[in-house]
């Protein structure tokens, strides 16, 4: 039984395909013992296959894992000693909950008195106290949650995998076990892989992120390097940028401007930060998060300084403390932003977002085209057509 | 609420909710009428013959007590006997049925290709019903059979080996039909069975003996206990094997055979319906016991949306 600590565990072009379909591609990352790793990306880009090669639950088709000089891909699951959380918690419905607790210890044939005394610690940790003696069928969602965790953690294993535990949940109670699984694993020191298709959650949690899609690594990095610098419009999506749409690089790149860029939007010049290497006449994403957007005062002296986008309010939401206002500028460009200014369908708006928050990602071709919401019409570009009203 | 807009809905006294939500609750409402035709069929066919048998039981046919037919039958061992003889036929082969399909099953739980041909082809023996099998049993393992003569002729043996016309003959002929019965029911027990149990049990250390004796086993024990029972109830009323492949005067001389010669070569219906009722009572109780056994184990959801 291999219950021995890591300095660092690697995963070397980690591959696994499904027939033809490559279901995971390329990974590599290195694990270091005590780091929480997000796996990041929309549903069915390959998360959960990378957690179930990484359990051993899925052999590999291409790459290795190795634990320091140790290789451990040929391991079967219950050789690596890894704990793992599943989606749907996959508790053992004939045990009662003290039971689910005690099989990993019991598995390791220790004595009587330690699986006692240890299962009593692991379900006081995660308050199912009162609970112990029932079955998982007659707990709430939270609570068998709770027995999952638990009943992973109780091994101290060198690694934990969680897949998408919260899912199941509600809103609220997302909030309470999100904070609970930091708590315990910064109280145990246990290094854990955590897969969730929430960048919310990603980003609160986890020290280092690992944002995939369709199979391959978009970007690793820290919570703030993903936040202020996605490498493409990928990640930037998941990352907040709402405001997403193509344009055309006019100036700088490689030129003086150094970071600097300017692309065109439709006749409309901004601009920005390159996000990655790019060059004139190329085609282009622009990235802006909502929160970046400003509203100026129609006369303000900011208006002639640039980076200035007319529009027209379309939606307007309230949420408690500001608004989430939809707006479109005369070319069809729909918008996002956040207000405390109260506004009304109709209004003309002037935006402005500093140059430093407009990211210019390279390849534009491939942005999704907006969908006409009801009561409109797209046009056969794809573009939308001015409102009748 | 209006009352107005719903004059049905009168309100309730203050102390409980309407009769009619109280019954509904139980699952009682106009609905049940739809059971009406099923119930009908049910007392026709099965009560009404049940409780006619029952009392022509308890009507001697050469007068005497009531209970003559059952001392009859207790008193003479040549009759008596065919309890025992049919137990000793229809324990084994059940038990055989439901603990040899358990490991096959269990490693053809998962999806495979060829899954759906493999169930094609072992609900043939079902279909072939007991002559066919019978015959094809006589021809293969009989005196002058394929397997006894491939032996011969390998010298494993000088001799045939008796293997029909006796005891093991209508074994054989039970296992044929009822284990396909048994592995289907079992195997679709076990794909009932969340595979994430076993996957989560593996990452818990458990190697595939702990994961199928902790985890599989006593998830699957109670569709083992069905599938015991209805396959038991099967061998117990075996009849036409016990004739054709098996020694149907002496060894193999079962419980239905009794009753059959007393309704058809004696006609004496009393003593027959006699037997009929102990063969009932003795089915009732180890099926009884079976369940007891049953009642040690979770019975609830075994968590899947299965293979
Ligand atoms: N057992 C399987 N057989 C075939 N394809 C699979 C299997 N498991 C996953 N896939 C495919 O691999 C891709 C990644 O799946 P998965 O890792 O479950 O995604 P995620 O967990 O990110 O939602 C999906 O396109 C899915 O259809
Ligand atoms: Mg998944």
């Amino acid at each position: 039984m291999t219950n021995a600590s890591f300095s660092e565990l690697r995963l070397e072009s980690v591959g696994r395909s499904f027939g033809e379909q490559e279901a995971l591609a390329g990974l590599d990352l290195t694990i270091r013992s005590g780091e929480f790793i997000a796996l990041l990306g929309p549903s069915g880009c390959g998360k959960s296959t990378a957690l179930n090669c990484l359990a051993g639950l899925l052999p590999l088709t291409a790459g290795s894992i190795w634990m320091d000089s140790r290789r451990i891909d040929t391991l079967p699951p219950e050789k690596r000693g890894f704990g793992m959380v599943f989606q749907n918690y996959a508790l053992f419905p004939h045990l009662t909950v003290r039971k689910n607790i005690d099989f990993g210890l019991q598995m390791r044939h220790l004595p009587k008195a330690d699986v006692a005394r240890r299962s009593t610690e692991a379900v006081r940790l995660v308050h199912l106290e009162e609970h112990a003696g029932k079955l998982p069928g007659q707990l709430s969602g939270g609570q068998q949650q709770r027995v999952a965790i638990a009943r992973a953690v109780v091994l101290e294993p060198s690694l934990v995998l969680m897949d998408e535990p919260l899912s199941n949940l509600d809103a609220k109670l997302r909030l309470e076990m999100r904070t609970e699984i930091r708590r315990l694993h910064q109280s145990l020191g246990l290094t854990t892989v955590y897969v969730t298709h929430d960048q919310e959650e990603a980003l609160s949690m986890a020290d280092r992120l690992v944002v995939l899609r369709a199979g391959r690594v978009q970007q690793i990095g820290t919570p703030a390097e993903l936040h202020t610098q996605p490498v493409n419009w990928h990640v930037a999506d998941f990352m907040g940028f709402r405001n997403l749409f193509p344009a055309t690089v006019v100036n700088g790149g490689r030129g003086v401007l150094g970071d600097e860029v300017v692309v065109d939007v439709d006749g409309l010049r901004l601009v920005g930060a390159a996000a990655a290497p790019i060059t004139v006449g190329e085609k282009a994403a622009v990235g802006i998060r909502p929160e970046d957007l400003q509203i100026i005062a129609p006369n303000d002296p900011g208006t002639t300084a640039g980076n200035v986008i007319r529009a027209k309010v379309s939606v307007v939401e309230y949420q408690g403390r500001e608004f989430a206002v939809e707006v479109r500028t005369a070319t069809g460009i729909r918008l996002h932003l956040r207000t405390p200014i109260r506004l009304d369908a109709g209004d003309v708006v002037d935006l402005r977002v500093p140059a430093e928050r407009l990211l210019v990602f390279p390849g534009g071709n491939d942005l999704p085209v907006e969908e006409a919401p009801l009561g409109e019409t797209a046009s056969a570009d794809g573009r939308l057509l001015r409102e009748a009203s | 609420m209006s009352t107005a807009s719903r004059p049905m809905a009168r309100v309730g006294k203050p102390t409980g909710p309407l009769l009619r939500h109280r019954l509904a609750d139980r699952g009682i409402n106009a609905r049940l009428l739809l059971l009406v035709p099923g119930l009908v069929f049910i007392v026709m066919l099965f009560v009404y013959p049940f409780l006619y048998g029952l009392t022509l039981s308890f009507q001697p046919m050469d007068g005497g007590g009531p209970f003559d037919s059952y001392r009859r039958f207790f008193e003479d061992s040549f009759q008596s006997s065919t309890i025992w003889k049919t137990l000793k036929l229809a324990i084994p082969s059940a038990l055989f049925n439901v603990l040899a399909s358990v490991p096959i099953a269990y490693r053809l739980r998962g999806k495979f290709r060829g899954k759906r041909f493999l169930t094609t082809v072992l609900v043939i023996p079902i279909t072939l019903g007991t002559v066919l099998t019978a015959e094809g049993l006589l021809n293969f393992l009989g005196p002058a059979g394929w397997f006894n003569r491939a032996l011969m002729s390998a010298g494993v043996i000088n001799e045939p080996l008796p293997l029909i016309n006796n005891y093991w003959g209508v074994f054989f002929s039970i296992v044929i039909s009822g284990f396909p019965f048994a592995f289907l029911l079992i195997l679709s027990y076990l794909s009932g069975i969340d595979p994430s149990l076993e996957r989560a049990a593996s990452t818990l250390g458990a190697d595939w003996k702990e994961r199928f004796r902790r985890i599989t086993l006593p998830l699957l024990a109670p569709g083992l206990a069905t599938t015991f029972c209805l396959t038991f109830v099967l061998a117990f009323s075996v009849f036409p094997s016990a004739i054709l492949v098996g020694d149907p005067t002496n060894t193999t001389r079962v419980i239905s055979i009794a009753a059959y010669q007393a309704a058809i070569e004696q006609y004496d219906w009393s003593f027959a319906s006699a037997i009929a009722m102990i063969m009932g009572v003795i089915e009732i109780a180890v099926i009884g016991l079976v369940q007891l056994w049953r009642s040690q184990f979770y019975v609830g959801s075994t968590g899947g949306k299965g293979a």
